[in-house]
């Protein structure tokens, strides 16, 4: 009605005009050649160096030396990385949009802590042993603790602080699981303390197989909740009078989230603060709207996932720091920057 | 002395002397003091009496008091009293000290564990465990300073023109993902038997505590506790909100400084004593509160039952998982995780949610 009576107003809610959309396009073909870059850096460094031109003659003519051989070791890893750092990054734009909570991520609101119990329960107490048959038990944990941090944390009235302590809280609790588990089974704590880490250097191909069907119709669901997600970003009510379907738009948001986050969690174990770090810095640039700052988040995230995983492995050489302690390490201050940095009446 | 006001029976009453002082008399929340008392030393003469050598409930305070046979007297005051006194003393402390979170950050949730502080002190031992092998003197005063340094991040990060609660809570929560990311380091660099070691530490237990471990909580909590008391009032204040506090002469900024380090110390101290153990801070000022129904934050009725649930927790973990096989932190960590779902339920049957 307003825009209707104010000509003037109509040119500034009508879709970006072409400059802008120009721009951003530009960007998100700079974001995809950083990504190439690191990728190449995340084949390229390691225990054993690798020149570049080692690197290309193990991607394109594979004869079988042996840097050939460590190349394919790392395609593995940095293949991983990048379908994980993406899933992590759709993951935390989506839990971000849909909690109205700029703060929000798998790690923090306990969804990391539920798949981890879970896949810990599968293979302690279930004896599965393959990504595929504890994928499922992922899933549970990460659907039970998103479902339950979000009622505990209030549905309706949901603020950043109840969330967050509701989503540690759970934490807690589960990780006092997870050590009472460890304490009864020598077995359990030998493989589990470094699986509750999250690393990426277990990557196989055969983990990148089992958790990609998973992540692409995440992913994708991710995508196709953009709009609706735009409209919900808005409030309740003027969601509901532009049209947007709320409970659908929202149990459909907490599947993608869980979906993505869970198979995740699964391939690699717990990684914290990449699904915060990256929508955030990703929406400093690109403004509000999810259709931009999700194809930004799922380049930009595995930029950061492979960055970290590639400090890990300098910074402690010839062993490595594994690269959930390396984003813990880096997110948390950033973390708490923007803590600081918003005044009480936006949280 | 007189009574100012007719009240119920029951109802808290305002106390005035003739010389201007005047105190609130809550009957309702003096008895639950004392039944939670009652409970607590119940339960340390039945917890005394737990073990592979089992004493009768009678002949534990006959010791106690001191006429027991020799092999009696060597095995309670040796033995299980100071345990039993650590459990105590720790369970007071975190009581006390969740208490003062929770009241200063206000929020039900805002409990030290959760806080990151667990999480810091855990980072100390595992330093003096994993890097160095240390004894358990060196853990325990790696614990301490793990704990104190992060509290002071904390504060100091939260600090803005001074702290307020929600600041303070989320500060608390990327401190503690930080230092549970290091803990997960420490432990993948650790050996084997120094994982194991690191593992139970972390869950929190009371197994081998003797009267070293004793003295200087004594100590710290007999200078903290009055401290604590004497500023209550204040922060019965401060939960008003700052401004109102302000006006009615309460220093805001001080008070809180104030009781965030003795929370701090009392925290730091219970941790290095028995190891992080989970939600007993969070939930006994709860209970406490539900107890007492009284508003404020039920300073003494808090630390009343931090000792009391922890001394039955002890005992539970005894009983049913038998000696030494799992510590007590795992009885608080369900015991915290059936709080949280309980809390889940009475919020949304409240409408809250």
């Amino acid at each position: 009605m307003l825009v209707d009576s104010v000509p003037e107003q109509r040119a500034e809610t009508a879709p970006a005009p072409p400059n802008r959309l120009a721009i951003r396009s530009v960007g998100l073909f700079a974001a995809v050649a950083v990504l190439l870059l690191v990728a190449v850096a995340s084949i390229a460094v390691g225990a054993k160096e690798l020149s570049v031109a080692q690197v290309l003659h193990g991607l394109f003519e594979d004869s079988g030396t042996y840097a050939d051989v460590v190349v394919d070791e790392r395609v593995s890893r940095t293949v991983l990385g990048l379908l994980v750092g993406a899933a992590l990054g759709l993951s935390g734009a989506v839990l971000q949009a849909l909690t109205r909570n700029p703060l929000a991520d798998p790690g923090l609101l306990g969804i990391n802590a539920g798949a981890s119990a879970a896949v810990v329960t599968a293979i302690t107490f279930f004896g599965v042993t393959s990504l595929t048959g504890y994928v499922w038990f992922a899933f549970f944990g990460a659907a039970a603790v998103g479902a339950l941090v979000w009622f505990l944390g209030g549905s309706r009235g949901a603020t950043p602080v109840r969330l967050a302590l509701a989503g540690t809280a759970i934490s807690a609790a589960l990780y006092g699981y997870l050590q009472a588990v460890m304490i009864m089974d020598g077995a359990a704590l030998a493989r589990m303390r470094f699986w509750t880490v999250g690393s990426l250097s277990t990557a196989t191909d055969e983990t990148i197989r089992q958790v990609l069907p998973f992540l692409v119709v995440g992913s994708l669901l991710a995508f196709a909740l953009a709009r609706p997600l735009n409209a919900v970003a808005m409030g309740d009510d003027t969601a509901k009078a532009l049209g947007a379907n709320l409970n659908r738009t929202r149990a459909l948001s907490m599947l993608a989230a869980t979906v993505l986050c869970g198979a995740a969690t699964a391939a690699c174990g717990p990684i914290v603060f990449v699904g915060l770090m990256v929508p955030h810095i990703v929406r400093s640039f690109t403004g509000p709207d999810l259709r931009w700052i999700m194809p930004y988040a799922a380049v930009l995230s595995p930029v950061l996932l492979l960055g970290s995983d590639v400090i890990g492995r300098v910074v402690a050489r010839p062993s490595e720091v594994q690269v959930g302690i390396i984003t813990a390490i880096l997110g948390g201050p950033v973390f708490i920057f923007l803590v600081r940095r918003r005044r009480t009446a936006q949280l | 002395m007189k009574t100012a006001q007719k009240t119920p029976h029951g109802r808290p009453r305002a106390l005035r002397t003739p010389g201007g002082f005047s105190f609130r008399l809550e009957p309702r929340a003096l008895i639950v003091v004392a039944a939670l008392v009652v409970a607590a030393l119940a339960a340390s003469v039945v917890l005394i009496g737990t073990g592979d050598f089992p004493i009768p409930a009678a002949d534990v305070v006959r010791t106690l008091l001191g006429d027991g046979n020799a092999g009696q007297e060597f095995i309670v005051n040796e033995l299980r009293l100071p345990r039993v006194l650590v459990g105590l003393l720790v369970g007071a402390s975190l009581g006390l000290g969740g208490a003062l979170f929770q009241a200063v950050s206000r929020n039900p949730l805002g409990s030290p564990d959760v806080l990151g502080l667990g999480q810091g002190a855990t980072a100390g031992a595992l330093v003096m465990i994993v890097l160095f092998s240390g004894s358990a003197n060196q853990v325990t005063i790696g614990a301490l300073v793990g704990g104190l340094v992060t509290g002071t991040l904390i504060y100091l990060l939260a600090w803005q023109r001074g702290v307020h609660g929600y600041r303070l809570v989320l500060v608390g929560i990327g401190i503690s993902a930080i230092a549970t990311a290091i803990n997960g380091y420490l432990m993948t660099k650790a050996d084997f038997v120094d994982a194991a070691r690191a593992v139970v530490w972390m869950t929190g237990t009371l197994d081998g505590r003797d009267w070293k471990q004793v003295w200087p909580l004594l100590a710290l909590a007999c200078v903290l506790v009055p401290l604590v008391l004497a500023n209550g009032r204040g922060l019965r204040m401060m939960e008003m909100g700052d401004d109102v506090s302000h006006a009615l002469g309460v220093r805001v900024e001080r008070v809180r400084l104030v009781l965030m380090v003795s929370a701090v110390l009392l925290t730091a101290a219970a941790t290095a004593a028995a190891g992080p153990v989970s939600f007993v801070a969070l939930t006994a000022p709860q209970l406490a509160r539900r107890l007492t129904r009284s508003p404020g934050p039920n300073l003494v009725p808090s630390l009343c039952m931090g000792a009391a649930l922890l001394v039955t927790a002890d005992w539970a973990s005894q009983r049913l998982f038998g000696d030494g096989q799992l510590p007590v932190g795992v009885v608080t960590g369900v015991l915290g995780g059936v709080y949280l779902l309980w809390l889940l339920v009475t919020e949304r049957r409240a409408g809250r949610i």
